[in-house]
């Protein structure tokens, strides 16, 4: 830091001369030639810098790119997308509703996935529910126990994790209710008393397709908000076996991938299920 | 010919000898490097060139999974976004889940890197220099026409002139943008009050590829102003100063408090 009325000085006097030894300031007004020669030596250190950010910048790039993946994609990006999901986690209570719109505005969305579907469903079909307590004991439910459940009707936007999205007219049962009304997802094998999740509920819904083929995992909360339903009819028709006959998930809160079609397993477990897109470099999370 | 170009040309030493009407006692030419850009604004800047790449790269990979926009009258499709030559050119095909990855990480960063840059230039009272003010329009018009050659009228001497002015704060607005219409599309339904307010899920997702669409133009037209301000000017984004001669029109002449630099 120099003087101010030094510099002042210099500014006032500019006949002053240079010694070739005094340090250049280059906030004041120096001969021309001694100028350059400071810009000269300032430059080369500032583009000296510089070359060593942008090296820095692409072998971080390097690094990061080739780091073991963790479930398809680099383990520093897996931890990020996990960090994502717990953050979006903390902030969404169960009150926030997926917005819902008029039954005119509904589609019939585009059928986007077949894994799971491929094996023909005999007409045996059942859902089997693994409580926590007893995961080895599942109970067996036909479609007409989960119609006898409390009917819920909504509207909301299908999100595709592909970027497209459609209005569908749904209607179906609670997870939530199934849970209040069978010993599932407690470990003290009680009926749930409140969707909000405590520290007696399971940690995670998993559910998978009868033939295994295709399986998502839910956190608790995002399992039994509201408006996470299985779901027997969409648009005001049974399910069609592309969507899922004879019952799906429909999970608002999230993307399209976790709403899995055609449902023979739901298991309430505080272990983390596995889910099929997560496994492939998708975010575990997938809430919206 | 080329003799009276040097003669003409102002700045040259040669022509202030030559002009001088007595060399022998013509004062020596003054210059100095004179500060221009704040280290904070030059890293804030410089961060943005591998995050938006990074942000652009992984967003095309997320478009390729629904690229439904074109650019069409009636029926006849003038542009489509993107011919499947540029997926392939590029190797953007096929990739949704890792562009997801990078983009939800490197969001943070452009995030952060741009409330820095804001919260800088507001404390710093750099934003003298860059938000529009009062005679922005009309100057921003003299600097189009300059440009394109349509006046010969030289541009004020100005740190920043009225169309950087505009350009500077619009592409800052333009980033707060894609904050705002990339969280609306994030998590449509824990903020789909803001997804709303932008015209819904679908218009959101428009908007955000709009913008991003801008950058792009933003950046070509920046590069190109770039090479033609020429070298000094270029340096002065990495050593944050300008050579500037005494006798040259200067933007910092009466002098600015100097605690509005680094």
């Amino acid at each position: 830091m120099t003087d101010p009325r030094t510099a002042e000085n210099k500014k006032l006097d500019p006949e002053e001369s240079y010694q070739s030894n005094q340090v250049l300031n280059p906030d004041d007004w120096l001969p021309e030639e001694d100028a350059k020669r400071l810009t000269s030596r300032t430059s080369r250190r500032g583009f000296l810098i510089a070359a060593g950010a942008g090296i820095a910048a692409v072998s971080g790039w390097q690094w990061l790119r080739t780091r073991p993946n963790d479930d398809g994609i680099p383990w520093p990006l897996r931890k990020v997308l996990n960090l994502n999901g717990n953050v979006a986690g903390a902030l969404s209570p169960l009150s926030r509703l997926s917005p819902e719109y008029s039954k005119s505005q509904a589609r019939m969305p585009r059928a986007n996935g077949t894994i799971g579907l491929e094996n023909e469903l005999g007409i045996d079909w059942a859902l089997n529910v693994f409580g926590l307590t007893d995961p080895a004991k599942p109970i067996t439910l036909s479609l007409s126990d989960i119609q006898a459940l409390p009917r819920v009707e909504m509207v909301t936007r299908l999100c595709c994790i592909e970027g497209w999205s459609e209005v569908v007219h749904w209607a179906g049962a609670r997870v939530s209710d199934l849970a209040a009304r069978f010993p599932l997802a407690t470990a003290d094998a009680r009926l749930l008393s409140s969707p909000h999740p405590n520290i007696n509920t399971a940690a995670y819904l998993s559910a998978m397709t009868p033939d295994g083929e295709y399986f998502v995992g839910l956190d608790m909360k995002s399992a039994l908000h509201p408006q996470t339903l299985l779901c027997y009819e969409m648009n005001g028709q049974p399910l069609e076996p592309i969507h899922g006959a004879p019952l799906r998930l429909t999970v608002p809160v999230k993307y399209g991938i976790k709403s899995l079609k055609c449902v023979g397993a739901l298991r309430f477990t505080n272990q983390r299920p596995p889910d099929y897109w997560a496994m492939r470099g998708y975010d575990y999370y997938a809430g919206l | 010919m080329v003799v009276a170009r040097t003669l003409l040309s102002g700045h040259s030493r040669l022509s202030r000898l030559v002009l001088s009407p007595n060399p022998q006692k013509a004062k020596p030419m003054k210059a100095r490097l004179q500060r221009k850009h704040p280290l904070i604004v030059r890293l804030s800047h410089w961060l943005n060139v591998p995050v938006l790449a990074i942000m652009i790269w992984s967003g095309l990979l997320i478009y390729w999974a629904n690229d439904v926009y074109r650019i069409q009258f009636g029926s006849v499709v003038l542009f489509k976004f993107f011919p499947e030559k540029f997926y392939d050119l590029l190797h953007l095909d096929h990739r949704l889940a890792e562009g997801m990855a990078w983009h939800f990480a490197f969001m943070w960063l452009f995030a952060l890197n741009g409330l820095v840059y804001v919260g800088y230039t507001l404390v710093s009272g750099e934003w003298r220099y860059l938000l529009p003010n009062r005679q922005t329009l009309a100057e921003a018009f003299h600097v189009v026409l300059h440009d394109l050659h349509l006046t010969k009228k030289p541009l004020p001497p100005r740190k920043f002139n009225g169309a950087q002015r505009l350009a500077y704060t619009g592409v800052i607005l333009m980033g707060l943008g894609s904050l705002v219409t990339g969280l609306a599309i994030y998590k449509p339904v824990q903020v789909s009050w803001l997804t709303n307010l932008l015209g819904g899920y679908e218009a959101a997702r428009l908007e955000h590829f709009a913008l991003t669409i801008g950058y792009v133009l933003f950046i070509l037209i920046h590069l190109a102003q770039v090479v033609k301000a020429g070298w000094n000017n270029f340096r002065a984004m990495i050593i944050g100063r300008e050579f500037i001669r005494e006798s040259e029109p200067n933007w910092n002449q009466p002098a600015v408090p100097e605690a509005s630099h680094d």
